[in-house]
């Protein structure tokens, strides 16, 4: 029967409720957060590749190489404010990060 | 055709359970490990789908930088392994019951029997080429750098506008620093330089 359609989107179906799920139970660490948002983007990224396999379209290969680039960029500039956070308080604890409150 | 079967089913697993040891494990070094792993075999996963193109830029922009740089992070920041962990039970019944209902959903949606319309072929933006006449990267290339130029272009600012964004976060100018001053020796006369004193002698200064 071959590799199908619902094969891949079964797995990137797994893979973003795993990533939802990372959310839910790492509530201390912002690292493991960002690193669950990557995961959601690889499901989402699955589910293009293996559409544009199936229909025999190239543009969502291409959708998926800008959600690459995005992702790399939200990466990038998400770690970069960690760092900062903890240069000024000491810790990445998500339950802290509270100032701007009102 | 069962040997591809196979090596799907391989990828996929060894994909979530990955991911599994990602949110799970108790030291982020470790998770980021798994974290390569997992981007490792859905750039599997994309080679039989026939991306070969995007297969190589997961390994080389995901495995190469974004998740070194997640290890650099991991490294950088001293975090308290048995404080980061507290909450961990406390939000599993709610994370748990969101992951289930939500799973339960998709796969609602994904389990049924999927076929494409009688007006796809007409319908397509871009059809892929035969992989005999024109490999996936020339064909990918050729979309871009036509097509999709423009859009291309944004992502090159999105690019450089993270770039920037992350090197003016994480700049600091640290105070008592002796830095070289090219300017301010430059700047040096013989006036302000050398004082000519008159010691009598015997007297000492």
């Amino acid at each position: 029967m071959g590799i199908t359609l619902t094969d891949y989107l079964g797995v990137a179906a797994i893979l973003f409720t795993l990533g939802i799920f990372g959310i839910f139970l790492n509530r201390k660490n912002v690292i493991v957060i960002l690193m669950s948002i990557e995961l959601i983007l690889l499901a989402v990224n699955i589910n293009f590749v293996a559409f544009s396999h199936f229909l025999g379209d190239l543009v969502g290969q291409i959708f998926t190489l800008f959600v690459l680039t995005v992702a790399a960029a939200e990466a990038a500039i998400g770690l970069a404010i960690v760092v900062v956070f903890f240069r000024n308080r000491g810790t990445i604890e998500v339950e802290e990060i509270n100032q701007m409150k009102g | 055709m069962i040997v591809q079967e196979i090596v799907f089913y391989l990828l996929a697993a060894v994909l979530v359970a990955s991911a599994i040891m990602v949110i799970s494990l108790r030291n982020p070094v470790h998770s980021v490990l798994f974290l390569i792993l997992a981007f490792f075999n859905a750039a599997g996963l994309f080679l039989l789908a026939g991306a070969e193109f995007l297969a190589m830029v997961l390994v080389v922009v995901y495995v190469g930088a974004v998740a070194v740089l997640f290890l650099f992070v991991v490294m950088l920041l001293d975090v308290d392994l048995t404080k980061i962990r507290e909450g961990f039970l406390r939000y599993l019944p709610t994370g748990a019951a969101v992951g289930i209902v939500m799973l339960i959903e998709l796969f609602a949606v994904v389990f049924r029997n999927w076929q494409f319309g009688a007006g796809e072929p007409a319908a397509l933006a871009a059809k892929a080429p035969d992989p005999s006449v024109m490999s996936n990267t020339e064909a990918l290339g050729r979309l871009i750098y036509t097509d999709y130029a423009y859009l291309f272009q944004i992502a090159g600012l999105v690019l450089l506008v993270a770039m920037i964004g992350a090197i003016l976060l994480t700049l600091r100018s640290r105070e008592g620093v002796r830095r070289q001053s090219i300017a301010k020796q430059l700047g040096r006369n013989k006036a302000k330089s050398v004082e000519l004193h008159k010691i009598p002698s015997g007297g000492g200064i």
